[in-house]
């Protein structure tokens, strides 16, 4: 029986988008599926150019307007009356309405990403305004609200001053009480804390846990940063080159990482390196090799040229993306050939 | 070559630009060639009159033919700015140089700059011309003394950044001579900012040159400019508005092929700017 | 704060040296005699002599100089050789049609100039904004005088709109004035609206790439708001800068549609003075109208100061 903790909030099928530059076309994301569910964090994961933020930037419709883009796929999301909306074909203006109110986006740049000259409490009420109707007092209070949420010392001082007058721990806090604002039930945060100081990443990553629990929200986590990922996200999508090579809840993907490149990843971790034997100086573990260009794709699996287990099947064709049981999926023929020989 | 050339062209509009300078450089460097009549023939009986068979753009107040008169203005008006861009560029390259590479020295010249550019544009111009007097020569000093402080500054800036690349500090740990620097290292790489004022300044001379005669104040009106033919059929615009309309479409057609010119050459050696373009 | 004020006038007042000695340089430099001029061709030597000693023209150069820079500091520009009296007054009493007429120019400008160039930045790329960029760089091509000739023959001789030169009889209304400053400042305003749409569009391009336009549209902001009230006020300063700019260039357009239109202002004045070798009037002129285009690059800078709260010297 369908249960409101276990319907996605949102479910991801298919997703491609393309850029048609001069140079031929760009398949940034492409044949991307997950869900997320609600109150829980999804993790999607990968170096630069695997196409991780354009997935969210797809999602949310915030393409830069002057690329010329081909979207493919549904995402469907259940807003708060329990309709069910597909995001990609919804008019704009009622994509306006979903954006800032039922999902809220924060990017990884604290430092430019307020406008400079507009208080702060002018910045959230704006959102309250534009969402709830709030009147300038009321929508004030809120923001007043909201400050005091994400634990901004001096809230009532903070709300006339300029963003410029905050460094940039207190100003991702601010991005995120403004996204916040409106109550979304889904947050996609891309790369929040990429720009932080180490020890501001913690407190901002404690921070959305708790506004999780307190208001059940769901996370959309985007980051290159496993270890973040280990202990704030609940499932994790590993994705290369436009595609998911490997899903799992966090748990499982940590102790039995099935695909070569996120067994690469979790190598590269200092914590995980093997112990050192015979002589000579202890050097980092490296996955190989670079990404390929986007304009010359490799013939099969995006990984091969970089990848230590490849047999002849893996240059032949794109792997499919397989469930491997227990909640996980992976794309890549040597779990196909585990799978067929168990 | 033929690369940067096909790059230049790739919009279409700067190619036409390209085509439209070059015929009328043409037509009025091989204007004997081209003009049926000598533009000094007056011909009183038909003054004034509309464009014709016999003659393309009509005649001017004195009967002479318009189409004639242009081409061969042409020369004047085209000559006059090509000098100037060209004294602008050598002498506004060299204060340029000296003021962004010898750091002492700048303050000064640029105060200078500054008081140079502080009057209008054509005040200036009328100013220089009112000292050195009327003539062919002295309008080309006055309009190159206008446009240099602007070149000097468009130089200096990219010297200023080009100073502190790396390969230059080499040049000097190696103890090459300050002047080898700037000829053979820095100035290279300020060929293409400078091309793009070239272009643009050479617009502005047409121009002002044409400003300044219709003004008076320019070339003596003997000397058939472009400007000095407004000037002179301006009291007849009533009865044929040819005799202003023609000389000035010529100004304008130059001018915008050179400025969508510079524009191209700008976007074509500058990529970065394009995003803001 | 008020060290900055102190050095940027202390810039500016060297600015102005050199420009008072650049000025009386370039005019004593000049060929021809304003005295035979004035005297006309039956003056003899002695008359001469005695109207150059009449008006200290005799002296040598350097103290000439001296003795202007002495008068200047008491606010004296000294006497016009040709209008019979002081440069001040003759400077003052053609003050008005140039103002009004550089003043309605830029607000010409400004009106056509800004909205085009946030439309083009807006919709980049298509017709309407290749249709504006060519629009622009045709107003940058076209001269003054011949586009006010054609519009004086369009709209004054052929439709009667407008007359055709002039600036009114001494007792005429404000209103009327302005009726005779329309063609040209129409003229001033339409070639150099040329500019600020380019400066507009370049600002506006700039700013819609900032990260907080993205995060005002990730709230749900409509493309609209986002654009003049989110990105227009980050636009400004280079907006402000091309405007203040065009003011003072509305100085020197004014001396080309002063002469077109028959306007007694200053730059028909200093045309004048200059073919008639008048000294006293040039040198006056070009110092006063340098110093006002000081003066408003000064006003353009604290402008900024207004508009951007990050600004702080």
């Amino acid at each position: 029986m369908p249960d409101a903790m276990t319907t996605p909030r949102l479910q991801v099928r298919h997703l491609s988008t393309t850029f048609h530059t001069d140079e031929g076309a760009v398949h940034s994301v492409a044949e991307v599926s997950f869900d997320i569910l609600p109150g829980r964090t999804t993790a999607l994961v990968g170096e630069s150019g695997s196409g991780k933020s354009v997935t969210s930037l797809t999602l949310m419709r915030l393409l830069p307007r002057t690329a010329r883009t081909t979207v493919a796929g549904s995402a469907l999301f259940v807003d708060r009356s329990g309709q069910t909306v597909d995001l990609l074909s919804l008019p704009e203006r009622q994509m306006r309405a979903v954006r800032g109110n039922q999902i809220a986006m924060i990017f990884q740049e604290p430092m430019t990403s307020l406008n400079p000259v507009f208080t702060i409490g002018e910045q959230i009420a704006e959102s309250v305004r534009l969402h709830k109707g709030a009147s300038h007092a009321e929508a004030l209070a809120r923001a007043r609200q909201m400050l005091d949420l994400v634990e901004i010392p001096a809230a009532g001082q903070r709300l006339h001053e300029y963003p410029h007058q905050l460094s940039g721990g207190m100003r991702q806090r601010v991005m995120i009480a403004l996204a916040m604002a409106c109550d979304p039930t889904l947050l996609i945060a891309d790369e929040p804390t990429t720009a932080l100081d180490v020890t501001i990443q913690a407190q901002i990553l404690e921070l959305m846990r708790k506004l999780q629990r307190e208001m059940g929200t769901s996370i959309l986590f985007i980051t290159h940063n496993l270890g973040v990922v280990a202990h704030h996200a609940d499932e994790v999508a590993v994705m290369y080159a436009g595609r998911i090579v490997e899903a799992a809840p966090v748990r499982e993907l940590f102790a039995a990482p099935r695909h070569p490149y996120t067994q690469g990843l979790l190598a590269c971790l200092p914590g995980k390196q093997p112990p050192h034997r015979g002589t000579g100086p202890r050097r980092l573990y490296a996955i190989r090799g670079q990404v390929s260009s986007p304009l010359a794709p490799p013939p099969g699996c995006a990984f091969a040229p970089r990848c230590d287990r490849t047999i002849p099947r893996c240059d032949l064709a794109m792997p499919e993306l397989l469930a491997d049981g227990a909640g996980r999926q992976t794309r890549c023929v040597l779990t196909e050939a585990t799978q067929e020989a168990a | 070559m033929g690369l940067l050339l096909r790059k230049l062209f790739r919009r279409r509009i700067v190619l036409l630009a390209a085509l439209v300078l070059l015929t009328v450089v043409l037509i009025a460097m091989a204007a004997q060639w081209v003009t049926p009549y000598d533009p000094n023939d007056t011909a009183v009986l038909e003054r004034l009159n509309a464009p014709s068979a016999s003659h393309y753009l009509g005649t001017d107040e004195l009967g002479r033919d318009l189409f004639s008169r242009i081409a061969f203005g042409g020369r004047y008006s085209l000559a006059i700015a090509a000098l100037t861009a060209f004294g602008a560029i050598l002498g506004g390259t060299l204060l340029g140089l000296v003021a962004g590479f010898f750091r002492r020295l700048d303050a000064p010249l640029m105060r200078i700059v500054d008081a140079m550019m502080s009057l209008p544009d054509i005040l200036l111009a009328i100013a220089l011309v009112a000292i050195l007097g009327p003539s062919l020569l002295n309008v080309v000093l006055a309009l190159v003394l206008v446009y240099t402080p602007r070149v000097a500054r468009v130089v200096r800036a990219s010297t200023l950044v080009v100073r502190e690349l790396l390969f230059v500090e080499a040049a000097r740990a190696l103890g090459i001579a300050t002047w080898r620097i700037l000829w053979r290292h820095i100035l290279p790489n300020l060929l293409s900012p400078i091309l793009v004022q070239a272009s643009f300044i050479f617009a502005y001379a047409i121009l002002a040159e044409a400003a300044l005669s219709f003004l008076g104040v320019g070339v003596p009106p003997e000397i058939p400019t472009w400007g000095t033919m407004v000037a002179g059929g301006q009291q007849y615009a009533h009865q044929s508005l040819g005799v202003v309309l023609y000389p000035g479409l010529a100004i304008i057609l130059t001018a915008l092929s050179l400025q969508v010119l510079g524009d191209g050459v700008r976007d074509l050696l500058d990529p970065r700017l394009k995003k803001s373009m | 704060m008020l060290r900055y004020l102190a050095s940027r006038l202390a810039g500016m007042l060297l600015v102005l040296a050199i420009v008072a000695v650049l000025v009386f340089v370039l005019t004593r430099a000049a060929s021809g005699d304003p005295i035979s001029v004035l005297l006309g061709d039956q003056a003899t030597a002695a008359d001469i002599a005695r109207v150059q000693v009449q008006y200290g023209l005799d002296r040598p150069l350097p103290v000439q100089f001296l003795y202007w820079l002495k008068e200047l500091a008491q606010g004296n520009l000294g006497d016009s050789i040709f209008l019979q009296r002081p440069v001040l007054q003759a400077l003052a009493e053609r003050a008005e049609p140039t103002t009004l007429l550089s003043l309605l120019a830029v607000a010409i400008a400004t009106v056509i100039g800004v909205p085009c160039g946030i439309v083009g930045a807006v919709f980049r790329g298509r017709v309407i904004d290749q249709v504006f960029t060519s629009l622009a760089m045709l107003g940058a091509s076209i001269p003054s005088f011949w586009l006010g000739l054609v519009l004086m023959q369009l709209f004054a001789v052929s439709l009667g709109w407008f007359p055709v030169s002039g600036y009114g009889d001494p007792g005429a209304t404000l209103a009327e004035r302005l009726h005779y400053l329309v063609l040209p400042a129409t003229v001033l305003g339409l070639l150099n609206s040329a500019l600020i749409i380019r400066f507009t569009r370049a600002s506006m391009l700039d700013v819609l790439g900032e990260d907080y336009v993205r995060t005002a549209r990730a709230k749900g902001l409509g493309e609209w708001p986002v654009v003049l009230k989110h990105a227009l006020r980050n636009a400004l300063v280079p907006i402000v800068t091309v405007i203040g700019l065009t003011v003072a260039l509305m100085i020197g357009g004014a001396v080309v549609t002063e002469t077109v239109f028959g306007l007694p202002g200053v730059g028909s004045l200093v045309v004048n003075a200059v073919l008639r070798r008048d000294y006293p009037v040039i040198q006056g002129a070009l110092l006063v109208i340098a110093a006002i285009y000081v003066v408003i690059n000064f006003l353009v800078d604290l402008l900024y100061m207004a508009v951007d709260p990050r600004v702080k010297y």
